[in-house]
C-alpha cells in the first residue's frame, strides 16, 4: 500500500494513542468537582498547554471544539454575529473563493440568510491573495468590514497565504483576522501571537490525533456568539462535555509534531521535488499547480491536460497507490475543484487534478510505486475523457 | 477476466456481482449516479439514483469484498434518455426510457469507459442470457418469464453483446433473493423498482408537462369528426389510454373510449371505440440485427411493449426500414415503442415503431 494521500487524515501518532489510552482509562467528567473530575481536567489543561506552547499562545486562548469544520463555522459566524451586535453596519466578510468549505459555506450561509454581505479578494493564477485588492477593498469599505478570514496554507494545492501582510493591512482599522490552518499545521511553523491573528482553526486528525477533535485559538478580547448552546465549557463558547482522551492525544500529537517538524518537512521536500521532476519528464501535458507560489514541502499538485482526475484515482487505486483529487465530492460524485475555478482554471482544466500529499512515514519507495503507475493511468483517465466528451455532446 | 459489475443498489445487481466474483473473475463495482441533485432518500417507488441506493450498493460491494466506485453519467442520461423521453412525448410518440438507458448509457457510455479502462465485460443484474452461436454472442429471454428484460436489451447490438453478462437470468427471481440472504447481502428485501427512475412519484404527465408547459387542443370523436373535449397536451396521452380523458359525456354509442391516434403536429388527441386501436401491420426503422440480418419472410415472435405478450409475425425489409405483418391484429401499438423480434428464446433483431395500419388481407 502506498499511501499518499496525508493532507486528507494522516496515520496516528503512538505519543497520541499511548496519552489517549490513559486518558480513557480515567472515569471522570473534567467539569466535576471531585477528584475524578479533577484528575481529567488535569488531562485536558496539559494537552491545552502543550498546544498553547507549540503555537504560541495563552493556555486560555485555546478553545476545544470537534474539528476544522466546527472552528471554522464558530470563528466566522460567531465574530461575524459578535461584531454585528456591536455596529450593525459591520456586515461585510472578507474571504477568498479558494478556501476550504468549511469556511466558505458557513460565509454563502450567512449570505444567502441575509445576515452578511462578502467580498472575495482576487487571487492570482497561483491561487495567492492579491495584497494591493485587500488593500483597496480596506481603504473604501473598513468601517463595513465584520472579519476577515483567509487560510493559512490551501488543501489542495498546498499555496501558503501571506497571513502577517493581511493582519498588518487589518490592524489599523481594528478587523479581526481568522484564518483557517488545518493544514498548515503539520508543518508550517504558526506564532499565534506574533501574527495578530483574533483566531485560527486547527484539527487533531491532521497532525497525528484521532478524528473528532480540534481546537480555535482565539484572542481573549473576543466574545463570539455561540454556535451551539450548552454547558458554558471552553469559555462559554464552546459547551459539551470535553472530551478528555481526545484532547490528551491532540497534545501529544501536535507536540511531537513539531519536534520532528523540520526533519520531516526536509525529507518530504526532497521527496516531492523528486516526484515532481519525474512527472513532469514522464507525462507530457502535465502543469505543476502553483509552481510560482510558496508552497507546504508536503504537497504535490498537478493537472493533467484532457485527464480525468477520478478516473486516475480509480486506476492509481487498483495499483494500490491512494491519492486524491482534492475537489470536492458529493455523493461519492466528483465535481471540478472549486479552488482551481478561484485560480482562473476552466472546468476542463480542473477535473484533471490530482494532489499527492506526504507526511510522516512517507519513503522513496511510496514516490516509486506512484510513478510506476501514474503514466499508464493518465494516458487511460485520458482516453475515458474523450469517451465523455463524446457521450456528453447532444 | 477483469469484470465491471454495475451495482444498482437492487438485490438483482448485487447477486450478478456475487456470481461473477464466485467465478473467480477480478470484479469492480460501480454505481452509475443518474441524477444531478440526488435524493436522499425516496418514498414508495424508488429509482437507482437516490442516495439511498447509492450506499446500498457500496454495501453490496463492501460484503463482495470488492473495490466500489460512483460514476457521475448524469450528462449522458440527461442527453441520451431524459430529453430523448421528452421529445419523443413531444412528438407524440411513446418512449421507453429503461430501453433507452441500456442503449445509450449501460451499454454504451459505461461500456465504452470499462473497455478504455481494460475491463472484458460489463455485467449487470438484467434478467435476460447471453448464449454463445454460431453468429456470435446471443441475446435470450430469462427463465423466469415474469422478470424477463430481453425486450428493454433488445436494442444491442453484437459489439455490445459480446461484452455484456447477465448473470441472473438463467434463475427465478424468489431463488435470487434467497442466495442474497444466503450471501448476507442486506438488500436481499429491498423491494422491486417498478416507476421510470426519473419520474420518482409516477405522474408521468405532470413530468413532462413541468417540460413541456401546456398546450391546450381539442379531442376529437374519431368516428365523427366531432370534437368532444379539450386536453392539455397531447404529450399527456399515449396509444390505448382510457383513463383521464374528460370527455364528459358518453359516445353515443354507449362504449368506452381510448385513444387512438395522437397528431401531435395538429395539436389533437383522438378517441375511438376499442376496434380502432386494431392493428396488422407495423411499420419500423432503425432496425437492430444482432446475429445478422433476417431475410424477408422470416417467421418470428413480435412483442411490442414492455411485460407485453409475444404473437407471431412475419418480416420484411423493406427500402425505409422494416414492415411487420401480424396475423390476427394486435392493440396498444404506439409510434416511438420498441418491437423486438424473437425466434424461440432468442432476439433476432429490433425496430422502432414508427406507424401502424389495419390493412385487409
Amino acid at each position: 500500500m502506498t499511501y499518499l494521500d496525508h493532507a486528507a487524515t494522516t496515520s496516528l501518532r503512538p505519543e497520541a494513542a499511548a496519552a489517549m489510552m490513559a486518558a480513557l482509562e480515567h472515569t471522570g467528567n473534567p467539569s466535576s468537582l471531585h477528584k475524578a473530575g479533577r484528575q481529567s481536567r488535569r488531562t485536558v489543561e496539559m494537552a491545552r498547554e502543550q498546544i498553547a506552547v507549540a503555537l504560541k499562545a495563552r493556555p486560555s486562548e485555546v478553545l476545544f471544539t470537534s474539528g476544522g469544520t466546527e472552528s471554522d463555522n464558530q470563528a466566522i459566524k460567531g465574530l461575524h454575529w459578535e461584531r454585528q451586535a456591536a455596529d450593525p453596519n459591520r456586515r461585510l466578510i472578507i474571504s477568498s473563493e479558494a478556501e476550504h468549505h468549511a469556511v466558505l459555506d458557513p460565509i454563502e450561509w450567512l449570505v444567502g440568510s441575509g445576515q452578511a454581505e462578502v467580498y472575495w479578494l482576487k487571487l492570482n493564477r497561483d491561487g495567492v491573495v492579491d495584497l494591493n485588492d485587500l488593500a483597496t477593498v480596506l481603504a473604501e469599505r473598513a468601517r463595513e468590514v465584520s472579519l476577515i478570514s483567509v487560510m493559512w496554507a490551501n488543501n489542495e494545492t498546498g499555496v501558503i497565504q501571506p497571513i502577517s501582510e493581511i493582519v498588518k493591512l487589518a490592524q489599523p482599522h481594528k478587523i479581526p483576522v481568522h484564518s483557517d490552518a488545518v493544514q498548515a499545521a503539520s508543518c508550517l511553523e504558526i506564532d499565534f501571537a506574533a501574527t495578530g491573528l483574533a483566531a485560527l482553526s486547527i484539527s487533531g486528525h491532521k497532525i497525528g490525533a484521532p478524528v473528532g477533535v480540534g481546537a480555535l485559538l482565539l484572542q481573549r478580547a473576543y466574545k463570539p456568539v455561540p454556535v451551539m448552546h450548552g454547558g458554558g465549557q471552553e469559555r462559554n463558547i464552546r459547551s459539551g462535555t470535553i472530551p478528555a482522551g481526545l484532547i490528551a492525544a491532540f497534545g501529544a500529537a501536535l507536540q511531537s509534531t513539531i519536534a520532528d517538524r523540520d526533519e520531516r518537512n526536509a525529507e518530504n521536500k526532497k521527496l516531492r521535488d523528486v516526484l515532481v521532476n519525474q512527472v513532469q519528464a514522464l507525462i507530457p501535458g502535465t502543469v505543476v499547480t502553483a509552481a510560482n507560489a510558496e508552497r507546504m514541502p508536503s504537497v504535490a499538485h498537478f493537472t493533467f491536460e484532457g485527464c480525468e482526475g477520478h478516473t486516475l484515482l480509480m486506476l492509481l487505486d487498483a495499483a494500490g497507490v491512494y491519492c486524491s483529487s482534492g475537489s470536492a465530492c458529493t455523493a461519492g460524485v466528483h465535481r471540478p475543484s472549486h479552488v482551481l475555478g478561484a485560480m482562473g482554471y476552466s472546468e476542463a482544466e480542473a477535473l484533471g487534478a490530482l494532489r499527492v500529499s506526504f507526511g510522516r512515514g512517507s519513503t522513496t519507495a511510496d514516490v516509486e510505486n506512484l510513478l510506476a503507475a501514474l503514466p499508464d493511468a493518465v494516458e487511460k483517465a485520458r482516453a475515458t475523457a474523450a469517451l465523455s466528451r463524446v457521450h456528453r455532446q447532444a | 477476466m477483469r469484470v465491471l459489475a454495475a451495482l444498482s443498489g437492487g438485490v438483482d445487481s448485487a447477486v450478478a456481482a456475487a456470481r461473477v466474483v464466485a467465478a473467480g473473475h477480478d470484479v469492480t463495482g460501480v454505481h452509475l449516479a443518474l441524477s444531478a441533485n440526488p435524493q436522499t432518500f425516496r418514498d414508495g417507488a424508488r429509482g437507482c439514483c437516490s442516495l439511498e441506493d447509492s450506499r446500498d450498493a457500496r454495501r453490496a460491494a463492501d460484503v463482495l469484498g470488492i473495490p466500489f466506485y460512483v460514476w457521475d453519467m448524469a450528462e449522458e442520461f440527461r442527453l441520451g434518455v431524459m430529453e430523448d423521453f421528452i421529445a419523443e412525448y413531444e412528438a407524440g410518440r411513446t418512449p421507453n426510457p429503461c430501453l433507452r438507458c441500456n442503449e445509450k448509457v449501460k451499454f454504451s457510455a459505461l461500456l465504452d469507459r470499462a473497455i478504455a479502462l481494460g475491463f472484458d465485460a460489463v455485467a449487470t443484474g438484467h434478467y435476460a442470457k447471453i448464449v454463445n452461436g454460431s453468429n456470435g454472442a446471443e441475446l435470450h429471454r430469462a427463465v423466469d418469464p415474469q422478470k424477463d428484460q430481453s425486450y428493454v436489451l433488445g436494442v444491442l447490438e453484437q459489439w455490445q453483446l459480446e461484452k455484456a453478462m447477465f448473470p441472473v437470468g438463467d434463475t427465478h427471481k424468489p431463488d435470487i433473493r434467497l442466495e442474497a440472504e444466503k450471501l448476507d447481502l442486506l438488500v436481499a428485501k429491498k423491494p422491486d423498482s417498478h416507476d421510470i427512475c426519473f419520474i420518482p412519484d409516477g405522474d408521468t404527465a405532470g413530468f413532462l408537462t413541468s417540460k413541456i408547459g401546456t398546450r391546450a387542443g381539442d379531442v376529437i370523436e374519431i368516428t365523427t369528426g366531432e370534437v368532444v373535449g379539450r386536453h392539455s397536451g397531447t404529450h399527456t396521452f399515449t396509444i390505448g389510454q382510457r383513463r383521464g380523458l374528460n370527455l364528459g359525456r358518453p359516445a353515443a354509442d354507449g362504449q368506452p373510449r381510448y385513444v387512438v391516434k395522437i397528431d401531435a403536429a395538429e395539436n389533437r388527441v383522438y378517441v375511438g371505440p376499442v376496434d380502432y386501436l386494431s392493428v396488422n401491420v407495423i411499420n419500423g426503422i432503425r432496425p437492430t440485427w444482432p446475429n445478422g440480418e433476417i431475410a424477408s419472410g422470416t417467421e418470428v415472435g413480435l412483442q411490442w411493449r414492455a411485460h407485453g405478450t409475444e404473437v407471431p409475425a412475419r418480416l420484411e425489409i423493406t427500402d425505409s426500414g422494416v414492415r411487420v405483418q401480424v396475423a390476427e391484429s394486435i392493440r396498444g401499438v404506439a409510434a416511438g415503442q420498441q418491437a423486438v423480434f424473437y425466434i424461440g428464446s432468442k432476439v433476432v433483431g429490433s425496430m422502432i415503431i414508427e406507424s401502424s395500419e389495419l390493412v385487409t388481407q
